[in-house]
């Protein structure tokens, strides 16, 4: 994905992230965009769940998306 | 009993959403900072007068998404909530959910319920809910729910009185189940909560999946609960990761129930505005360190006048008790020792105060997350994370709220590393040191007319520090193996102003944490010190007056200046003196004398003590006078080789020294403390001490 990109979360490729992010509001089937990355290009700033949420890339990585 | 009877109230919520507020609303100036039994995480605790006379307890327990910990914090709110017999559990919880973000607040909500816990839901925010285009049904939402709902503005007030109201009557739980534990596992639920006599299903499931938190229990029955899961092939994060899904569907229902949602979201498009300009790649940079320099002016600058103010007063209390009381060693040791100590404590005060100030404003209007967000990348590379910007800040105040600020490290690695450098950032307690030396050693003159040569160095002092915090990260990086992966994954809050009571609390608080950790140990060093350095062998203590009269009979010096010998020959022969003079062939090879030797003796629990010794040892009774000190020093003759002791070579070496010698008893109490083992801080002092003593070692060498 790139920034301005909307996506729905498909499922987790990593068990332990993926409770992190569960509980962050990352639920199958939800809508994600996303809005920028860092200077440095990591982390990146995502929308879900009507909030902002920052990650690193490793672990956006880890979320499947259908487009 | 009678202060048993108070009730008691929890407040709960995610982080930003309102909480502190509500606490600070509720209770007014009526808390108190403790903390928790066996951790470290700070107990906010406050008391609040409810309708009809009834008074509460109000336990503020740290910001959390759900149940299941992430950060030391966190576990401390799965810990009350488990134990239902233990001194913390509330009769009464109010959940502080954020009106504009409802989804996230409610997964812990639907935790409580399950739990069975009697909650009060208080809406906060309600008002920026409503600018979004988004209006919450409440009478709905209390049906489904089964608990009552109150709309609150945590910021000016708004609903207090209701929430107030609603505390003082009595308050059933919710009789809804929001969550079942999986069929599979049932029998094993029963199990527990039978052995256990627990009454929800879900309280005996969580002692399941948290089983290392139930630190209420012995730890036989912590070990019958962990072999059970692990005889019944009970996977922990398979189970939670369901138990989230399960929840979150619940809440969607309840969402599109209670919520009337106009695709209006105004506000936030200001928010992106901010953050195109604070996290664009020059911009972002530039704005962030514009603020640094502003914290160092200001605590350089600003908090000087103060500072001053209380050293004065300090000296004047001392001398003032002097003339007062009658000779003897007790009022001595009050006048001498006790006083500057807590002069020594309170001097502080100021820088922290001021540096406190901005953090706190950076973190109440959301800035300090895109903060984390800028600089993640390139910690990341040195072993940091992004969070360790806030105790690499926090420790050029002092190291000692710095390192309880890495308590938001979700990572145990990261934290440790955070908390090992933070010390080499240098805090304002090498100030002292660092300005009497660079004034005697580097000439008060200015290149291309503009910059100072003294600032610049004091500039590169506070530079090295750095790079030597960085560059330890990085090689502690390469040494410890992680127990676990690093992450970060952080809620970015949209820009808000910042409300300025929260300030000032925040300000409070941490000014409280360093009088309270760091002062009980202050104090005593210099008590310890202070009987170090005026007693000796008590044949030449006592015949110190005549010996140095004997001395100076010839000289026609004037009383004061004679009490000045007798202090120092005092302070030459006392036990401190006499290990200073045992110090001098290690310390030689780094152009020191026995005389520094001393100075290096006292600083070693704290280092703010090289000036006070410094000023005893060359006779000049006090230290108000830095010029007199400046002189003294410059007078300064080494007799081996008749020229000046202070060289450009030895004062290099000893700012150099004290940048990097761990030389504070206090930061490591406190490193034991939050590592909860020796190792690290006496690893910690003893890295930190060579480094310090091969770095002088080789200034010197090179430069002499």
């Amino acid at each position: 994905m790139s920034p301005g990109e909307t996506g729905v979360i498909a499922g987790f490729t990593d068990e332990l992230i993926s409770i992190k992010l569960l509980e962050m509001g990352f639920l199958p089937g939800t809508a994600v965009r996303y809005n920028f990355k860092a200077p440095l290009g990591d982390p990146i700033c995502v929308s879900v769940s009507g909030y902002d949420v920052s990650l690193r890339l490793e672990e956006a990585s880890t979320i499947s998306i259908v487009n | 009993m009678a202060a048993d009877s108070k009730m008691k109230i929890a407040l709960v919520g995610k982080p930003n959403s309102g909480k502190s507020s509500l606490f600070n609303r509720l209770t007014g100036l009526n808390q108190k900072i403790g903390n928790f039994p066996g951790v470290t995480v700070d107990k906010r605790t406050g008391y609040c007068q409810l309708e009809g006379g009834i008074s509460s307890e109000i336990i503020d327990l740290p910001g959390t998404y759900s149940l299941y910990p992430r950060t030391l914090d966190e576990k401390v709110v799965a810990e009350v909530f488990a134990d239902d017999r233990g001194s913390f559990y509330p009769e009464k919880v109010v959940l502080v959910a954020d009106a504009t973000n409802l989804k996230n607040c409610f997964l812990l909500l639907t935790q409580l319920i399950d739990l069975g816990l009697p909650t009060i839901l208080a809406l906060n925010m309600v008002d920026l809910a409503a600018k979004s285009g988004q209006s919450i049904n409440i009478k709905n939402l209390e049906k489904e729910l089964d608990l009552p709902v109150v709309m609150i503005n945590a910021r000016n007030g708004m609903g207090i009185d209701q929430l107030r109201l609603l505390l003082s009557r009595p308050l059933k739980p919710s009789r809804k189940l929001i969550y079942q534990p999986e069929l599979e596992i049932k029998p094993l639920v029963d199990q527990i909560k039978k052995k256990f006599n627990l009454q929800a299903d879900y309280r005996a499931y969580q002692f399941l999946q948290q089983a290392e938190n139930l630190v209420f229990l012995p730890e036989q029955e912590r070990h019958y609960i962990r072999t059970l899961a692990k005889e019944n092939n009970f996977f922990s994060h398979k189970y939670q990761g369901a138990e989230t899904v399960k929840r979150y569907g619940f809440i969607q229902d309840l969402l599109n129930k209670v919520v009337i949602r106009s695709s209006n979201e105004g506000w936030k498009k200001v928010s992106y505005g901010i953050d195109k300009v604070l996290t664009h790649k020059v911009w972002g940079y530039v704005i962030f360190f514009v603020a640094l320099f502003l914290i160092f002016q200001s605590i350089f600058a600003w908090a000087q006048i103060p500072m001053d103010f209380i050293d004065r007063t300090f000296a004047r209390l001392s001398s003032q008790l002097d003339d007062f009381f009658p000779e003897g060693p007790f009022f001595e040791l009050l006048s001498h020792g006790i006083i500057p100590g807590i002069g020594g404590i309170v001097i502080f005060i100021p820088q922290i105060a001021i540096l406190f100030a901005f953090i706190s404003v950076f973190e109440e209007t959301g800035y300090m997350s895109r903060v984390v967000f800028l600089m993640d990348k390139i910690m990341r590379k040195f072993g940091l994370n992004g969070k360790s910007v806030v105790p690499l800040m926090s420790g050029w105040a002092c190291a000692i709220p710095a390192i309880m600020a890495t308590r938001t490290i979700e990572n145990w690695k990261d934290r440790l590393i955070t908390i090992f450098v933070t010390p080499f950032m240098s805090c304002s307690a090498r100030l002292p040191v660092f300005t009497i030396l660079v004034a005697l050693i580097i000439p008060d003159t200015k290149i291309f007319g503009f910059f100072n040569y003294q600032g610049l160095v004091l500039m590169g002092l506070y530079l090295l520090g750095f790079l030597a915090a960085i560059l330890s990260a990085f090689a502690m990086k390469l040494i410890i193996k992680a127990r676990e992966r690093s992450y970060l994954i952080m809620e970015m809050p949209t820009y808000k102003m910042p409300k300025w009571s929260n300030v000032g609390f925040q300000i409070i608080e941490k000014t409280k944490a360093f009088v309270f950790e760091a002062g009980k140990i202050i104090l005593a060093i210099s008590i310890i010190l202070y009987v170090l350095s005026s007693y000796g062998p008590a044949d030449v203590m006592n015949a110190a007056k005549e010996t140095v009269r004997k001395e100076v009979a010839a000289q026609h010096l004037s009383e004061e200046q004679i009490q000045n010998r007798i202090a120092s020959y005092k302070l030459e022969n006392s036990y401190a003196g006499r290990l200073g003079k045992t110090l001098e062939p290690l310390i030689k090879p780094l152009g020191y004398d026995w005389k520094i030797g001393i100075a290096l003796v006292t600083s070693f629990a704290a280092r703010e003590v090289f000036v006070g010794t410094i000023a005893t040892i060359y006779s000049i009774g006090s230290t108000d006078d830095q010029a007199t000190i400046k002189e003294r020093l410059k007078s300064e003759v080494d007799p081996d080789t008749g020229k000046p002791r202070y060289t450009l070579a030895v004062g290099l070496s000893l700012l150099v020294f004290y940048t990097f010698a761990m030389q504070c008893m206090s930061t490591l109490a406190v490193v034991k403390r939050e590592t909860k083992s020796w190792r690290w801080p006496l690893l910690q002092l003893a890295y930190m001490s060579t480094l310090a003593y091969f770095s002088a070692l080789v200034v010197y060498q090179v430069l002499k």
